[in-house]
């Protein structure tokens, strides 16, 4: 005799969080967490020390003064103008300098100074103002000839010359070059999206391993359904992953607050000078955050599947190779549709699941209409639901041994029993 | 659904595969279960009810289907054939807050500390973390562990790491209870507690189903059995009712090796030292006695033994599964 006992189970959002919640505190309260998120910050560092102390070499090693060894009065002339012309050209023109060593020395040689290594000058200018002569390597004479050449003319002028006063006056973009400078957005924020998730997703390659190692795996798989199990594990990788980013995205804002100017002048990129995506940037940033969960969980639930087929540490290293390598082939699909809007590959790059949150956010740098990013949105979100739902009847019928009889047949089992 | 359900408790019900359900609703259910691995049959057709409140052992030497049978009534894996049933729901996922599983390969996330290992296994069965962590700190002082509450898992010795996952086995108060050899790896002192926790647990109620190679186990905890061997279940009914399957053992001892009396000794009998060993005759004990003083047997000492369970098995399993089973028995003594 059986009486059906009312259901009593967690609902699979409820077991899905069960998981979530210990993963994410597991993680996040491991010491490995805390070189994880140093991990990215020492390149950076590395990178910035580098940097600035290569650019302090760099810019006592490299001279801008060129030495002058003409008549005293040449050289003051020179001086003079050189002073007259900086505020107009600035480091267009070098820093010119009296040689000492000339200074009332007419059988001077400016060559032998030079070939004997003397000084610190980028070259020596010689001769007079109506016809001075620079000596130096050839590339610094190919650099300095010019501005040389123009503080001689100016010196030779009769009077100073004036200059105008320019006045500034900007101007919108032009319609017809917003599309290419936008590119450029696009370009920067799909590089990003793509570093992000190949540092952050792959962390969800093992992350059954040490379940399938210490056999909690049995008790997880008798408790709750297993697709909660995946996508329980899923979203706390993610947590962890937004909590990577908060502290990364914080170093660099700290950073950049310390010296902005300087990564500016070393790196030559501003991201002041970006162009303003076609949603604009407090959208582009919220779809940016969505693409990257988007992202993130695609890759994550194909890469926990994979993982989960693996039987040890071992198998995963193993597997990381060709998985780093489909990254790139998305990241490459995405990438190239870029400069073919409306195209058939663009479309495709939208469709396949995996390149849909790149090829989205760049078009959300390029296009303004929102609608498409609800539609692409649902698809990948059905996408996600799809491969979680596929890799934990993968695993169960791979790894968990199950399987084999379904659900119909049982149910029909149990009719004609 | 109904009838369906009655078909299949009804068939179980008559058949010699049940142990007495005396009113009692069946917890658990299962008909003709049959899985395969590579081509393999693991388990072949497997029968087992089990009436609510009982305690059940499932008996057999190692690779014979135990954990395979036990994985199915849970759920954790699909049968490729046959009908399961816990709490009359055939997805026992549906009824996860009322069972309790202890697997045999124990496992818990080493960096944890105890309390929190326990409330995460009751969460995982529907228990508020608030809740598990308090009736966790209960338990573990209740069990002898308030020492360890804050320790990580990893910090423990296999038998108290064996007890902790045995209590987030318990934290939610499961109605099924069920457990895969979980007298392995155990001391004899942990092994006599186990017993009376599986003791109380019935006398409140729960059902307990557990796996064994041991024997004596099952011999002194359980209403119900089922034996496993090669896959398939000879046997799955009362322990009493095994042991009726065979006759009463007589032992008997006597001073004259030979004589006439020999002539009324059943062709079964067995001689071990000074000892014949023998299963009691159908007409009773009087005539054999009548017998053996008629025959000047010299009667040293005469007792009549009731079959144990061991002999139940032999009987049932075979002779090569017994010795198995006695195999893995004393491995794992060992």
């Amino acid at each position: 005799m059986t009486q059906q006992t009312p259901r009593s189970r967690l609902s699979a959002f409820e077991a899905a969080w069960v998981i979530a919640r210990r993963d994410f505190v597991a993680v996040l309260f491991s010491r490995a967490f805390l070189f994880f998120l140093l991990g990215p910050l020492f390149p950076v560092i590395v990178g910035g020390l580098a940097g600035s102390i290569g650019g302090e070499v760099q810019r006592e090693a490299v001279s801008f003064e060129v030495g002058l060894a003409m008549s005293p009065d040449d050289n003051a002339a020179m001086v003079a103008a050189g002073e007259g012309l900086a505020p107009q050209l600035g480091q267009a023109l070098p820093l010119l300098r009296p040689v000492p060593e000339a200074a009332g020395d007419p059988a001077f040689d400016a060559r032998a100074f030079m070939e004997a290594r003397r000084g610190n000058y980028a070259a020596i200018v010689t001769g007079t103002l109506q016809s001075p002569t620079l000596v130096g390597t050839e590339p610094q004479i190919a650099r300095w000839q010019g501005p040389v050449g123009l503080v001689a003319g100016h010196a030779l002028a009769a009077e100073p010359t004036a200059f105008p006063s320019v006045a500034g006056e900007p101007v919108a973009i032009s319609a017809a070059s917003e599309r290419t400078t936008r590119i450029q957005t696009a370009q920067i924020a799909q590089m990003l999206l793509f570093l992000l998730t190949m540092l952050l997703a792959g962390m969800v390659l093992s992350n059954l391993v040490e379940e399938k190692g210490n056999k909690i795996i049995e008790i997880l798989a008798a408790a709750i359904p297993m697709d909660a199990v995946f996508m329980g594990k899923l979203f706390a990788m993610l947590a962890v992953s937004f909590v990577g980013i908060a502290v990364w995205g914080l170093a660099a804002f700290g950073l950049w607050s310390a010296g902005g100017d300087a990564i500016t002048q070393v790196t030559g990129f501003d991201p002041a000078n970006l162009p303003a995506p076609a949603v604009g940037w407090p959208l582009f940033i919220a779809l940016g955050i969505i693409y990257f969960a988007m992202a993130y969980l695609l890759l994550g639930a194909l890469f926990l599947t994979i993982g989960s087929m693996a039987s040890s540490v071992r198998e995963v290293q193993t597997l990381s190779m060709p998985v780093t390598m489909l990254q790139l082939m998305v990241f490459f699909l995405a990438a190239y549709t870029i400069k073919q809007p409306g195209s058939a590959l663009e479309m495709a790059a939208i469709a396949f699941p995996l390149s849909s949150p790149f090829a989205m956010l760049a078009r959300a740098a390029m296009e303004p209409e929102l609608w498409t990013h609800a539609l692409a949105l649902a698809w990948q979100a059905f996408a996600v639901l799809v491969l979680v739902k596929g890799g934990s009847l993968l695993f169960r019928k791979r790894v968990m041994k199950s399987g084999g009889a379904g659900r119909d047949k049982r149910r029909k089992a149990l009719k004609t029993a | 659904m109904a009838v369906s359900e009655q078909n299949l408790s009804g068939n179980l019900a008559e058949g010699f595969n049940a142990i007495p359900a005396d009113g009692r609703p069946l917890a658990i259910e299962a008909r003709g279960l049959v899985k395969s691995f590579d081509g393999t049959r693991a388990v072949d057709g497997v029968d087992i009810s089990v009436p609510e409140g009982a305690i059940y052992g499932i008996l057999g030497p190692n690779g014979a289907g135990k954990t395979t049978t036990l994985r199915m009534l849970l759920g954790i894996i699909d049968p490729d054939e046959g009908v399961r049933r816990v709490f009359g729901h055939d997805r026992p996922h549906d009824i996860g807050r009322l069972i309790g599983y202890l697997p045999e390969e124990r496992g818990l996330y080493p960096s944890m500390k105890c309390v929190e290992a326990i409330a995460f296994m009751g969460a995982l069965r529907g228990l508020p973390l608030k809740e598990g962590r308090k009736r966790a700190v209960e338990l573990l002082e209740r069990h002898g562990l308030g020492h360890a509450i804050d320790r990580q898992i990893r910090q423990l010795s296999k038998g108290m790491a064996q007890t902790v996952q045995l209590l987030g086995t318990l934290v939610h108060q499961p109605r099924l209870v069920v457990l895969d050899e979980p007298f392995s790896g155990l001391d004899a002192i942990n092994q006599g507690k186990l017993e009376m926790m599986i003791r109380a647990l019935a006398d409140d109620g729960v059902t307990v189903i557990f796996s064994t190679h041991v024997i004596h186990h099952a011999e002194r905890l359980c209403e119900g059995v089922a034996i496993i061997a090669g896959g398939k279940v000879p046997y799955a009914g009362s322990v009493e009712a095994a042991r009726d399957r065979i006759p009463a053992q007589v032992r008997l001892e006597t001073r004259a090796r030979e004589g006439a009396w020999l002539s009324f000794l059943p062709p079964e009998t067995r001689r071990n030292g000074d000892f014949l060993h023998f299963p009691l005759p159908e007409s009773g004990i009087e005539p054999l006695l009548k017998g053996l003083i008629e025959g000047e047997a010299g009667i040293l000492s005469l007792s009549i033994e009731r079959a144990g369970l061991h002999d139940a098995f032999v009987a049932i399993a075979g002779e090569a599964a017994a010795r198995q089973l006695q195999a893995d028995s004393e491995g794992a003594a060992a």
